[in-house]
């Protein structure tokens, strides 16, 4: 890691430099409009050697897939091909334009068209949007979609949405966007939905739950098929979040276990880069009951043409143009690479992965739901008094690892979320027990190590309440 | 397959520890007649297979490299430095995750520091978000931001003229919320604004690319009690007076525009800036500066008890995954052109625009239909549009924007937009063969 003090690009500019060689103009010169003419734009200047050097240098300060382990629980940090950049960045899809129109654009309504028949096949489900720009889009989108299905139906009374206490903090704040208020289901014993709560909680109300299958614990939900029967029964609908579909491609189809609607993230299963935010892709699918209320447009193919089709009972559209189309061709690119066979060797793997990590910690560190996991597990890292997991965390950066997620899901007090992912080997993993394993005996014989931690990058702890008290948002000179 | 390392050998041993048999047992908890399904895909392809594949479909498209291109309505074909993506795809940037782990992750807390930094410098706003989705639903964010700040209001003014996607996405989102949306014609200082009105919306420029100055607009706005949003092109904002300087509350922008291919239409750039009031009620993502335990200077995501993952449901937006590397885009874009090359580029855009425009209303039959503009303007046709767009893209220019596409009731209407990417040369044969296609 590059651990020297970087400048903001503000204070590298020097008056009058440029980053870019611009054409001259070869037209004659028109006066901007009257009155409006901007003054100063303070912006900074400097030549093109500088900006290189500068972002390179700041790149060598993240910690990254291509160059650490990135255990983070939820987030499937698998490595994201090359070739799926080779392949977003042929000119024929980055010079395509979204509105050039259906004639000239054949080759993007092909992708979309055979991605969206490839990711139903996948998921179980008879149609897909690709619309959606990320998961928690997915999520607004699929609820949405079943706020317009009961309003179709004459059901506007339905407006609480089932959510266990396992979810992600996007599941409700989705559902307040759509106008839902939220009811929390508890997790029984085993970490899976308390039955008789859900139960309880199916009243004339109910507009449906919201379910992560495998949950954020790392475990299957394996009433899940009476869990969709009992909330159908009641008039709900039964909403997928994918995050963790890692663990089910050709594994298990969510479409025909009674998933109505279900988004899955391609920025995790289906291995296209996070970017350090963003961007992801978020598409939705559905069975026959809420396929009609997708977002749109959808590809459609009529005589061999490929063209673009807006759902019966569409929700509309909730984004402009095509959805993350950049994404898109990344995630298509590895399915093709993946085949019919590949995709359940990615779930069969990364399931073996995390019971090996599993396995090999939970002497040392407390799993408080034991049973056999899926893609990822939670452990405890109160392993010593006065030891947190927040520093196993940091001290595990001084190992040269990106910590797991930290303090989530929620119920399982100090919660350290693990997941490898199918693309790390034996090796890494080992390297990774080793390292957990001398943390966990460093937090008895030396805690000063992990409170001081980390000491090996560019900045140590930084004090976010300050940040957060007297904000500083942008540089100013 | 390359993508995964464990061997038979790893996989035995690997089973041993974990104590069970087979891979298979560890999927005991899925339903027995649900597991392992068929999937009706191909076989998988090797990598150059698929990149033959891939290529042959892409070619199947009409790009901006082979054939002068004066389509925008959105999505724009300006140049890309090659310190962009070079520098972007770095995996150190492209692999990361979100900076959640500031110790390390710098490298991408500064970047959106400087981002935030100079886009609020463009946007003329206090402050900006590490972004959204895209410019349309930055602006629905932003819309129901203003519905927030005074749930009494619920009147939501736009433009009519609009980019009818933009408009779409905002009725999309505001699905569920007891909101009216009316639209006005013309500037945004004649729009019927009254007590009940939330945020009076103004395009910078329209959908069919009129200016019109946002001064008068925004203190109508703040005399009826409601907010000023723009809805900006934040590369006009490097020559013309940036919305925050004519008052606006809230800016939101496409941001494709700076460094980003237009790549059928995404992933781009959604932008978002508002006035220090707004601070802690913006969507998204914000970083800001703080210092160490030996006060050395560092970058954290802050304020973050407007978001999903602390707030749940009394977040003030579900966002979560953003447009985090097209932002570094715009970063680095923005970091090579800077204050010249910025200015240079959006001079470019408008001189060529106006020579274009100046050249087509030359020819008998069309008219210049907008009045004051950037880099995008609206012509009457003597033809209908689309019909020019087909006999033009044979002879490898595509001529803009048939607004037909998006109403039936429109078909004599092209927009028509002119980059810097586009020669005299070029304009001059655009201008030659609509010409010859009115004949």
């Amino acid at each position: 890691m590059n651990t020297t003090q970087e400048p903001l690009i503000f204070e590298l500019s020097g008056e009058g430099r440029v980053g870019c060689a611009l054409p001259k103009s070869d037209v004659p010169h028109y006066q901007l409009p009257a009155g409006l003419e901007r003054d100063a734009l303070d912006l900074p200047q400097v030549d093109e050697l500088t900006v290189v050097r500068h972002y390179s240098r700041l790149s060598q300060k993240n910690y990254s897939i291509d160059t650490n382990f990135y255990p983070l629980g939820s987030c499937t940090m698998k490595y994201n091909p090359k070739v799926n950049e080779t392949a977003a960045g042929l000119p024929g899809w980055r010079l395509s334009h979204p509105l050039a129109g259906e004639k000239y654009s054949q080759g993007s309504l092909e992708l979309i068209y055979k991605l969206q028949a490839s990711l139903a096949e996948i998921g179980g489900f008879k149609a897909v949007s690709l619309q959606p720009a990320a998961g928690a889009h997915g999520e607004f989108s699929g609820v949405l979609m079943i706020r317009k299905y009961l309003l179709d139906r004459g059901e506007a009374k339905r407006t609480k949405m089932l959510i266990p206490d396992s979810a992600h903090g996007t599941n409700p704040a989705s559902c307040a966007m759509a106008g839902f208020e939220t009811q929390t289901i508890p997790s029984g014993p085993d970490g899976n939905i308390d039955m008789k709560a859900l139960k309880a909680a199916l009243d004339d109300r109910v507009a449906g739950i919201m379910i992560t299958n495998p949950n954020t614990l790392g475990l299957f939900e394996k009433k899940i098929e009476k869990i969709a029967a009992m909330v159908h029964k009641a008039g709900g609908l039964v909403y997928g979040d994918g995050a963790n579909m890692n663990a089910l491609v050709g594994v298990f189809k969510p479409g025909e276990a009674g998933i109505d609607v279900m988004h899955f993230n391609l920025h995790k299963t289906f291995s296209t880069p996070h970017g350090g935010g963003g961007p992801g892709a978020g598409m939705i699918a559905a069975g026959k009951t809420l396929a009609p209320y997708l977002p749109g447009p959808v590809a459609v193919k009529n005589r061999g043409q490929y063209g673009l089709q807006m759902p019966d009972r569409s929700i509309g559209r909730v984004k402009s143009f095509l959805g993350n189309f950049g994404v898109l061709v990344r995630a298509y690119a590895y399915i093709l690479m993946q085949g019919k066979d590949g995709l359940r060797r990615i779930a069969e793997n990364s399931v073996l992965n995390a019971n090996y990590l599993k396995a090999s910690l939970e002497h040392a560190y407390v799993v408080k739901y034991p049973h056999t996991c899926m893609h990822e597990f939670v452990a405890m890292g109160d392993v010593a008094p006065g030891i947190h997991t927040l520093d196993i965390a940091k001290r595990l950066i001084d190992y040269g690892f990106h910590p797991p997620t930290i303090y989530f899901p929620l119920i399982v007090p100090e919660a350290l979320m693990i997941e490898p992912t199918e693309t790390e080997s034996k090796e890494t993993l080992d390297a990774f027990v080793e390292a957990m394993l001398a943390i966990a005996r460093e937090a008895v014989e030396q805690p000063q190590l992990l409170h001081d931690a980390p000491v090996t990058t560019p900045v140590g702890r930084l004090d976010e309440v300050q940040a957060a008290r007297y904000p500083v948002l942008r540089y100013k000179a | 397959m390359p993508f995964i390392p464990n061997t038979d050998a790893d996989r035995k041993a690997m089973l041993s520890t974990i104590g069970v048999d087979s891979v298979e047992e560890l999927f005991s908890d899925i339903p027995e007649k649900r597991r392992f399904p068929e999937l009706k895909l191909p076989e998988g392809l090797s990598e150059p297979e698929l990149l033959k594949e891939l290529e042959k479909m892409s070619a199947k498209n009409l790009t901006a490299d082979r054939a002068a291109w004066f389509l925008g309505a959105g999505a724009y074909n300006h140049f890309v430095p090659s310190v962009v993506p070079a520098l972007a795809s770095r995996g150190e940037f492209l692999t990361a995750y979100t900076p959640y782990q500031p110790e390390v992750s710098q490298g991408t807390l500064q970047s959106i520091f400087e981002y935030q930094s100079m886009a609020a410098e463009l946007l003329g706003m206090a402050v900006v978000n590490a972004s959204h989705y895209d410019g349309a639903t930055a602006l629905a964010e932003a819309i129901i931001m203003a519905l927030k700040n005074d749930p009494g209001r619920t009147e939501i003014l736009l433009p009519c003229d609009m980019h009818p996607e933009f408009k779409e996405v905002v009725a999309t989102y505001l699905a569920a919320h007891q909101a009216v949306i009316n639209e006005y014609s013309g500037s945004p200082s004649t729009a019927p604004v009254s007590s009940k009105t939330a945020c009076l919306v103004a395009s910078y420029p329209t959908f069919s690319g009129e200016i019109y100055p946002l001064e008068d607009g925004a203190r109508l706005a703040h005399d009826a009690g409601a907010l000023f949003i723009v809805q900006a092109d934040p590369l006009l904002c490097a020559i013309l007076k940036s919305p925050g300087a004519q008052g606006a509350d809230i800016v939101t922008a496409e941001g494709q525009c700076l460094g980003n291919s237009m790549n059928f239409g995404g992933p781009y750039l959604g932008m978002m800036g508002a006035t220090a009031t707004f601070m802690r009620k913006i969507p998204g993502r914000i970083v800001g500066e703080t210092k160490d335990k030996e006060g050395k200077r560092g970058y954290v995501l802050t304020l973050s008890a407007r978001e999903q993952h602390i707030r749940r449901e009394k977040a003030v937006s579900n966002i979560c995954s953003n447009q985090g590397l097209v932002m570094l885009q715009a970063c680095i874009y923005m970091a090579a052109m800077g204050k010249n090359g910025m200015k240079t580029v959006a001079g470019l855009c408008h001189d060529k625009a106006h020579y274009a425009a100046e050249q087509i209303g030359l020819i008998p039959g069309y008219k210049i239909r907008t009045r004051t503009f950037f880099k995008e303007f609206l012509v009457s046709t003597p033809v209908p549009a689309e019909t020019i767009f087909d006999r033009l893209a044979k002879r490898k220019v595509v001529p803009g924007l048939p607004l037909s596409r998006y109403d039936a009731a429109r078909p004599n209407e092209l927009l028509v937009c002119v980059t810097e990417m586009n020669t005299r040369a070029e304009i001059d044969s655009l201008v030659q063969l609509l010409k010859e296609v009115a004949q």
